[in-house]
């Protein structure tokens, strides 16, 4: 496969540490990104893959472990200079299109923020020129500009979203439950929108969701969280078709499809942790079943798939 | 089959500062005794203003109702008196919304919730109405009913809770459920476990529902019937194979074809373009033309009526006007159709085409 | 459900293009914020009527004592507890300068020979009413409003550090908000005013000494409330600076609540300053306030109840004002009431 950009290694995230009520958000999740590839993360609520993201784009500080991006440490201690630097190459897609643009604000000043910043544009005719051509890229008018975001519909809005990020030129996007809020006719646009983006640059994307059968289309490779760790991760296909993970099979078969027929059919399984029966001394790590395909299990387990 | 309610020609406006938002054009719609009617359509749709407008729960300073009636029992659920209304609410018609928390009362317990009802319309004895509430519990799946009689909302989980506020939807076995968005809130495992249980509890104690959802997937899993909506009408309606199968509205097969299947790669999804219609100026003829590749010249004058498919089936759009060219849907839609006999695209047998 | 079969005409089924870009239309006005609660405002009858009172209060309390040629401040012994005058409403039998002498009703003006008309008439002291009113107007006016400014300075810069900045600067200055509210406010006023020379800057500097507690601890709430919104997520991973988004993303976002309390915080510093001038703690004679007009009147309300009267309607008038404006601001900036 290409080059990685992106290495998590046993990324920590605690909060409340010390205290009655610590919360393992994220607990020792490792996993790389490729070059131009679409890495979609799964999981239900509370699973850590927000946390996860943000903490990858440093919103919050890790409690421990890596991110390297292109050989990089990000959360190592760095200048003011090197973290703007970082924050070119990396941008996030919020999930909220309600809560991510400023009301306050028009929608010229939104998109032009990263310009500011990182002083991209000379005057504010280049700088209008920018955001008109922005504007653009994602689909909207030049007159948007002088509106404010609340004139807009949520895809409309989840689209000045993507164009705010875009504006800085970043290579990676992380893009935290950006259609889960739309409408499904809406959802289309942007996905189509965030794909073809992607051909034009070369972008390299986390997706992170939990509307599975848009993640699968959208996603190169899948990893599935539950309880902060990363319980699956391979190629979509893999994931699909041929789950290991009792967690992912369970998730796999609980999503309706737009088919009655299948509906009818469907048969759900549920999870229940308990029964893999670890044992105390038991190391359950990931390991790789096949070529890309890691799953969390014990060696007892791994025989098992094996077979 | 015994129609629960009618819902005829509703036409209702809200007003608002900036104008008068025309959020309901002429609804027509009934559900029959123990079937599950979904309504689907995205936001702005009508679907739930439709719904609430049922259970008179819209604001009474904004709130015009222009039109229409709604049958329920023989009575114009419009027309009684807020007394009266009180004693159908949660009696004959029980509703749950989509968060399960803002639904129930933080600083009560649960049992006392759950009994309210019972207490209120059914005139339970104390004694009667706890055991009562034990069996909803157990029925919606609780484990240690008497227990968690007990606790507050707050030491539930989301899925609990949601299952907490359909017990109390139950209690007085309502002939009507309206379920607004129930499971959008939940995950898919336990929104999956919520649809299980009210298709259960539909079968065990025979009420008819009303399922307002825009996930066309938990359509598909709990739809007798489906009605889509659109810039506050109807646009197509049919048992739900009719609709997944062979459906005629371009808007429908916009929505179907725009979702990907998990076994299917398309190289591009087919995206709707363009945005839902404003309704505070809704466009002329038919709301849906603005985004339809399938426009015709008389879609931006008249607003088609609902054109008969099947005894069961209707469509209100003019491609269905014998006059009306013929047009080809999107491909995933033909997929679909392939499946449907009496479609065009019928593959089952020999010809294919009828 | 109808099956409309009639006869359209033929070139009705023409398909046509629709313009993709026609879709993307936004036919509302562009409407920024402002314009927009000014929009809601105007529907608010109190609120507008309100404005219109303020406004002529606040006008005359400039102007007004440049209406008449009495000075607030000369002493007129002569001129001492006149009734109200003004030229051409004697026939209305009001503002006649007619008063009771002892069980006798006449006209004071003419008995005690004085030429000039004080439309609102005189204190024990010989001080013209009306001009003393509108000083005392515009001093209370100024008091509270600059009382106010401070508050809301104080407050915004105090709440706004111990919000953003949150853990362990926040547990510090909250612990010191909470040992400021426990001294009871006036205990401290009365030892600031008794240490301080009387004066408007010792009001104001006693009205705001533990005024901007409330505002610092409204503006924390909505910087806790703003600062995990993903907007300021949003320029965070742009790399904006603390100082941007302080002043570019919470600001803007908290501006709207700051205005709304500063249109109750004015009404009580009103209030407190008449409080403590009524108590004997406020501006000293011959300077006026309202408090201080209030507290002259209230002496003589059984005879003269007209020196309480004008002051005590200012007053009022200001505080209902002020409020209703307060409400309508609230009713229309406040995001729950968007449709």
């Amino acid at each position: 496969m290409a080059e990685k950009l992106l290495e998590i290694k046993n990324l920590k995230q605690y909060f409340n540490v010390g205290t009655k009520n610590e919360v393992r958000a994220v607990d020792d999740v490792t996993f790389d990104i490729y070059k131009g590839e679409t890495l979609g993360i799964v999981g239900e609520s509370g699973c850590g893959k927000s946390t996860t993201g943000r903490t990858i784009i440093r919103l919050y500080d890790a409690t421990g472990g890596e991110v390297i991006y292109d050989g990089v440490d990000v959360h190592a201690k760095k200048s003011k200079k090197e973290l703007k630097a970082f924050n070119r190459k990396m941008q996030m897609i919020f999930q909220d299109p309600y809560a991510s643009l400023n009301p306050r604000m028009k929608v010229l000043d939104i998109i032009a923020e990263g310009l500011d910043i990182h002083g991209l544009v000379k005057n504010s005719k280049e700088r209008t020129a920018r955001v008109h051509e922005l504007l653009e890229t994602v689909g909207l008018n030049r007159e948007h500009a002088n509106r404010y975001p609340h004139e807009f519909s949520g895809g409309q809005r989840q689209r000045l979203g993507i164009a705010r990020a875009l504006a800085v030129e970043p290579e990676f996007i992380i893009a935290d439950e950006p259609i889960s809020a739309l409408d499904v006719s809406i959802q289309a646009q942007v996905v189509n929108l965030l794909k073809e983006l992607q051909e034009e640059r070369g972008l390299t994307y986390l997706f992170i969701a939990h509307d599975l059968s848009m993640v699968k289309y959208i996603s190169d490779r899948i990893g599935v969280m539950h309880f902060g760790k990363l319980v699956e991760i391979g190629p979509a296909e893999t994931i699909y078709t041929a789950p290991l993970h009792p967690y992912t099979q369970s998730l796999l078969s609980a999503i309706p499809l737009p088919d009655p027929a299948y509906e009818r059919s469907r048969v759900r399984k549920s999870y229940d942790p308990t029964t893999h029966k670890y044992l105390k001394d038991e190391e359950v790590i990931m390991r790789e079943v096949t070529p890309g395909h890691l799953v969390l299990c014990s060696q007892r387990e791994f025989d098992a798939f094996a077979k | 089959m015994e129609k629960i309610v009618e819902v005829k020609n509703l036409e209702l406006s809200f007003h608002t500062f900036a104008g008068e938002v025309k959020a309901i054009q002429g609804v027509n719609f009934e559900v029959y005794k123990g079937e599950t009617l979904a309504i689907v359509g995205e936001s702005g749709s009508g679907k739930s203003v439709t719904t609430k407008s049922i259970m008179r729960l819209l604001p009474k300073s904004s709130t015009e109702y222009k039109n229409g009636e709604i049958l329920f029992g023989g009575k114009d659920l419009l027309k009684i008196s807020e007394k009266e209304m009180q004693k159908v609410r949660g009696k004959d018609i029980s509703m749950i919304f989509q968060d399960p928390m803002t639904s129930l009362n933080p600083t009560m317990t649960i049992g006392n919730q759950i009994m309210e009802p019972l207490l209120k319309h059914q005139k339970l004895s104390k004694t009667d109405a706890r055991k009562k509430s034990i069996e909803l519990l157990t029925l919606v799946g609780m484990p240690k009913p008497e227990m968690r009689m007990k606790q507050y909302p707050h030491q539930f989980s989301g899925g609990q809770r949601q299952r907490i506020v359909i017990a109390v939807a139950l209690a007085c076995n309502p002939k009507l459920l309206i379920a607004d968005e129930p499971t959008t809130a939940l995950d898919v495992t336990i929104q999956a476990q919520i649809l299980e249980l009210m298709k259960d509890l539909q079968k065990k104690i025979d009420t008819s529902i009303i399922f307002i959802t825009h996930d066309l997937g938990v359509v598909a899993n709990v739809a007798d019937r489906v009605a889509v909506m659109y810039g506050g009408r109807i646009v197509e309606v049919g048992t739900v194979d009719e609709v997944f199968y062979n459906p005629q509205h371009p808007y429908t097969w916009g929505l179907l074809s725009s979702m990907p299947s998990l076994d299917a790669t398309e190289e591009k999804l087919y995206a709707i373009p363009g945005t839902p219609p404003d309704l505070l100026d809704p466009p002329k003829g038919d709301a849906f033309a603005l985004r339809s590749e399938y426009a015709m010249k008389i879609d931006m004058e008249q607003v088609p009526p609902l054109f008969k498919v099947s005894e069961t089936h209707y469509a209100a759009t003019w491609l269905l006007h014998p006059d009306a060219p013929q047009v080809d849907p999107p491909v995933a839609v033909i997929e679909r159709m392939k499946r449907f006999p009496g479609s065009r695209y019928y593959e089952g047998n020999a010809g294919g085409v009828r | 459900m109808t099956t409309n079969m009639k006869k359209l005409p033929k070139d009705s089924f023409e398909r046509i293009t629709i313009d993709s870009s026609h879709a993307e239309r936004i036919s509302k006005p562009s409407l920024s914020f402002w314009q927009d609660a000014w929009l809601r405002i105007r529907k608010n009858k109190a609120a507008i009527v309100s404005m219109f009172i303020l406004v002529f209060i606040v006008f005359m309390a400039f102007v007004g004592p440049f209406m008449v040629e009495h000075d607030p401040e000369d002493v007129k012994v002569a001129h001492a507890s006149l009734p109200p005058k003004i030229p051409g409403l004697e026939k209305l039998g009001i503002f006649d300068g007619v008063g009771k002498l002892g069980s006798k009703t006449v006209n004071l003006y003419e008995l005690k020979k004085v030429e000039v008309n004080y439309w609102f008439g005189t204190d024990s002291l010989g001080r013209d009413l009306f001009s003393r009113l509108w000083k005392g107007t515009q001093i209370s006016l100024i008091i509270a409003f600059v009382a106010a400014v401070i508050d809301v300075v104080i407050g915004v810069i105090y709440g706004g550090i111990s919000g953003y900045y949150g853990g362990r600067t926040d547990d510090v200055m909250q612990r010191i908000v909470e040992v400021l509210i426990g001294v009871p406010t006036l205990v401290i006023v009365i030892l600031m005013i008794m240490i301080m020379k009387p004066g408007i800057w010792s009001i104001i500097i006693a009205i705001s000494i533990t005024g901007w507690i409330g505002m610092s601890r409204i503006v924390r709430g909505q910087v806790l409330k703003y600062k995990t919104q993903e907007f300021v997520l949003a320029a965070k991973t742009l790399g904006a600076s603390d100082t941007r988004i302080i002043s570019k993303h919470l600001l803007p976002n908290i501006m709207a609540i700051i205005v709304i309390n500063m249109m109750f915080t004015i009404p009580t510093a009103i209030f407190f300053e008449a409080f403590l001038s009524f108590i004997g703690l406020g501006l000293q004679a011959p300077k006026a306030s309202l408090g201080t007009l209030i507290n002259d009147g209230y002496k003589f309300i059984e005879y003269q109840p007209h020196i309480l009267f004008f002051p005590a309607a200012i007053i009022s008038l200001l505080m209902i004002a002020f409020n209703l404006i307060g409400d309508g601001l609230r009713d229309a900036l406040d995001p729950k009431m968007k449709d």
